[in-house]
């Protein structure tokens, strides 16, 4: 016996076993039967779909359990629709499996590398066609059409330049100005600081001139949330706590981090928390991120009460609110 | 000769005359296609993406991509008299007014959804199986970029309809284009048309949606497919298959019946859930405004993967200058993404480079006989799973009463911990299984028979496999790993020394397997018995 290690030979495709069709023509009936059953459920379907579209009126609906109150209009159509064409498929698959060959093919497959005879043809062809062009030997032309090309490339950066103007301040300054009034979002109704309880949360936005529309370009920079608390929870500078008015402190509600509304607030915590990436903020650390993706607290705005004792801003934003941009200096 | 036949052959010869196709078409129309459950992943994707097609031409004769504002007067009561987009107020009017509306936007949802599954299980089949080896890999990289276009083209989908919930997606996806160091802003004003949210970007997007992305979609796809076709598919190893030859069903009339019956499976899978899954109910939302969100805001599933990195990121932010750089953002939102599907699409050329091998490969390999493709790819399944169950962490705490604390510990520690374990794991069971499939050549299949012999012992009896099944599995080869020399012949040290060194190692730990029995080990085996 030598050394060599014998491997496992590969037996070849083992020998083709006949289907109960192929042999006899009982089965190949019957096949040819549930086929044939299939095709006409499907034609079924599509009866079932024009039924419904006709007399099922849009507003109808019925109790599926599981489902609940379901839409009867919608719920017909597509189930007639998904029987014809499930259907279809299921015919024309089970005939292929049942009733056409179903012999193994053996076929060839070829090495893609082309000959070295071509290959060296190919370089000469293309080293021909470039010498025929000169390109190499006449640099002047080469270059000036590289600036060509080049240049030429900028017309669509230059054309696109009219999608929308430079930012300039507007990522910066949002309305709300000195004696500006908050009003409440919606209603835009003027609030004194005795509507809000202890624990109350309002969302407001600064009140329009007369005349003024309200943008959502103004509602994404604007919101402001207004939170009541007793003083005496406030852990704040004496700088932050002169921006609040008898325990009510007010945060833009864009979130610092990406944007979202910062809409869920929890009473017995005293936290803000964003419900797209949980950023977590402390209203009475002048909301301190305590948790989550973001870095910054939410800025707060400083607020009193005018003459008539209604809120107003004392003064703008001291930041920009909102995501931060490469502009941003802090 | 009937008269069909003459009326057949007349056409064909009519076509003919004018383009010479008969010769083309004789032979392919007989070509030959290896069947596995597995290759149909791919015509999933393809079929999704034509119901796509024809649905979302249904769709776009009523829906008005436009952000101008509109007070409702529809059918739906909840939102009677609202302010809202134009683009909300014609998908509402989809919804409730015109007849199949409804059934077309939530088929349109589903296939959607279909298809980016159909596209990620399809690149996890060519991963773990080595569909993506030389002559392929163009292929590969094609597919990559198909990939990467359905998460876009989905994201923009699902922010047409101006909601509450996709406005929210929008304004994400703003504050990621404003992240960018120096261009941040002005990409994003001209983006939006100014400021967010403007009225601009929608009726953009829809253009991107509809036309643009969808025709590239369509080239990758045509050059995909003619790719496939062109260098034939590979097959799984088994007797009578070669890496030189295909064996399998003719296209006519097999494939014709077999696909083209499928296709209609797809469609009517995707019309029953379009028809029973409510998906999307966008009536429930409320129009967009930047002022309100609902909780438990989630992406479409392709997506959540990017919102758990985002959302697990830590909170790093850096000033200085005068200017701000969120890490928090471009980390996960960009820099991570990035990387990740740059290796991802150089991963066939990564494997090269390991394993030294440059040949044409047809047959597949069998996941558990390339242990460390197979660990990689768990551990990079593992990432994105980890991920992926981050982007529901809210979800996941009120379900199952975890505080997002413990939730989000669990993602940041869990991301960078759990992947080498699942590498290690996954190479273990697959040399294991390597053991396995030795045990079963060298001494046959447990029959379950157990025989008392005649001094008292017990046995059980095992049966010798078929030369077919022995064959399968001993067939793949076993490569040994690379040797590149340190030093020259004449002693000195060869110039990329340290890169050889690591691929050293890198193809020593590709090449760690159990030996595969062999003809002779059998003999042997059958000697002592």
């Amino acid at each position: 016996m030598s050394n060599e290690i014998e491997q496992i030979k590969d037996p070849g495709l083992p020998a083709h076993v006949h289907r109960r069709a192929d042999e006899d023509e009982k089965f190949a009936k019957k096949a040819e039967t549930q086929v044939a059953i299939l095709f006409i459920l499907s034609a079924l379907g599509t009866l079932l779909l024009i039924a419904s579209y006709i007399f099922i009126p849009t507003d109808s609906f019925i109790f599926i359990p599981v489902m609940g109150e379901t839409n009867a209009h919608q719920l017909f159509l597509g189930l007639g629709m998904a029987i014809a064409l499930f259907c279809i498929g299921a015919g024309a698959i089970h005939w292929a499996k049942t009733l056409m060959p179903d012999e193994e093919v053996i076929a060839e497959r070829h090495e893609f590398r082309s000959s070295d005879e071509d290959r060296a043809e190919f370089v000469k062809t293309v080293k021909a066609g470039a010498g025929a062009a000169g390109l190499g030997r006449r640099p002047l032309i080469k270059r000036t059409l590289g600036l060509a090309l080049g240049l030429s490339g900028l017309t669509p950066l230059l054309l696109l330049r009219d999608l929308g103007p430079l930012p300039k301040d507007d990522l910066t300054k949002t309305s709300w100005k000195a004696g500006t009034r908050l009003v409440t979002d919606p209603g835009n109704r003027p609030i004194k600081a005795s509507d809000l309880e202890v624990g109350a949360v309002a969302q407001t936005l600064p009140e329009l001139a007369p005349g003024e529309e309200r943008t959502l370009n103004n509602i994404g920079k604007d919101a402001v949330l207004l939170i009541r608390l007793r003083p005496e929870d406030f852990n704040l500078t004496a700088e932050r706590l002169s921006w609040t008015h008898e325990g009510i402190i007010a945060f833009s509600k864009i979130c610092s981090h990406m944007g979202c509304a910062v809409a869920l607030y929890e009473q017995q915590t005293k936290h803000l928390l964003c419900p797209c990436h949980q950023s977590t903020f402390d209203v009475t650390r002048a909301a301190k991120v305590i948790f989550g993706p973001a870095a910054r607290p939410l800025p707060q705005l400083a607020i009193t009460v005018d003459a008539e004792g209604y809120l107003v801003a004392q003064a703008p934003f001291t930041e920009p609110v909102g995501p931060s941009f490469w502009e941003r200096s802090s | 000769m009937t008269a069909r036949e003459r009326i057949a052959g007349n056409v064909a010869g009519y076509v003919d005359d004018r383009t010479g196709a008969a010769k083309w078409m004789k032979k392919n129309l007989t070509k030959v296609f290896p069947d596995h459950w597995s290759f149909l992943l791919g015509e999933i994707c393809l079929y999704s993406f034509i119901i796509l097609l024809a649905s979302g031409t249904f769709l776009t004769l009523w829906f008005d991509p436009s952000q101008r504002e509109v007070i409702y007067d529809g059918g739906y009561q909840p939102l009677s008299g609202l302010k809202m987009s134009a683009a909300y107020a014609s998908t509402l009017n989809l919804s409730f007014e015109v007849r199949g509306g409804l059934l077309m936007r939530q088929i349109h949802h589903w296939a959607a959804l279909i298809f980016m599954v159909g596209i990620v299980v399809h690149l996890l089949r060519v991963y773990f199986t080595g569909a993506f080896r030389k002559p392929r890999e163009f292929n590969w990289i094609i597919g990559v970029g198909l990939l990467t276009l359905g998460i876009v083209e989905g994201f923009l989908g699902y922010s047409l309809p101006d909601d509450l919930l996709s406005g929210t997606g929008i304004r994400i996806a703003e504050a990621i284009i404003q992240a960018l160091p120096l261009v941040g802003s002005y990409i994003s004003f001209f983006a939006f048309g100014g400021a967010f949210p403007g009225e601009a970007f929608i009726p953009r997007i829809y253009t991107v949606h509809v036309l643009l992305l969808p025709g590239i979609f369509l080239a990758l796809i045509t050059v995909h497919l003619m790719l496939v076709w062109y260098q034939k598919h590979t097959q799984f190893p088994g007797p009578g298959r070669t890496e030189k030859n295909v064996v399998g069903y003719p296209l006519m009339p097999i494939y014709m019946a077999k696909a083209g019956g499928f296709f209609f499976i797809v469609f009517g899978v995707t019309a029953f859930l379009g028809a029973v899954a409510s998906i999307n109910p966008i009536w429930l939302y409320g129009p967009y405004t930047p002022g309100q969100i609902s909780a438990g805001s989630q992406p479409d599933w392709y997506m959540g993967w990017l919102d758990g990195l985002v959302r697990m990121s830590p909170p790093i932010e850096t000033h200085a200058f005068g200017h701000t750089i969120s890490w928090n953002i471009l980390l996960p939102g960009l820099i991570l993404p990035g990387i990740m599907f740059t290796l991802l699409a150089l991963y066939p050329f990564i494997e090269q480079w390991a394993t030294g091998d440059k040949r044409e490969h047809h047959l597949l390999d069998r996941p558990r006989n390339a242990p460390n493709r197979t660990a990689l790819g768990a551990m990079a399944l593992t990432f994105t799973l980890v991920s992926l169950m981050n982007g529901g962490n809210d979800i996941i705490s009120t379900t199952f009463h975890l505080t997002i604390n413990q939730m989000m510990w669990f993602s940041r520690i869990g991301v960078l911990v759990l992947p080498p374990i699942a590498f290690v794991i996954a190479k273990r069971i697959c040399l294991s299984l390597q053991r396995a499939d030795r045990d079963l050549v060298l001494h046959g299949r447990e029959t379950g028979r157990l025989v008392r012999l005649p001094h008292g012992e017990f046995v059980e009896v095992h049966e010798p496999i078929s030369p077919e099944k022995a064959w399968t599995l001993t067939s793949h080869e076993q490569l040994a790993p690379l040797e590149l020399p340190e030093y020259d012949q004449a002693g000195v040290r060869r110039p990329k020394a340290l890169a050889n060194k690591l691929r050293n190692r890198v193809s020593r730990a590709n090449a760690v397997a159990v030996p595969k029995a062999t003809e002779t080990e059998r003999r042997e085996l059958e000697g002592h018995h």
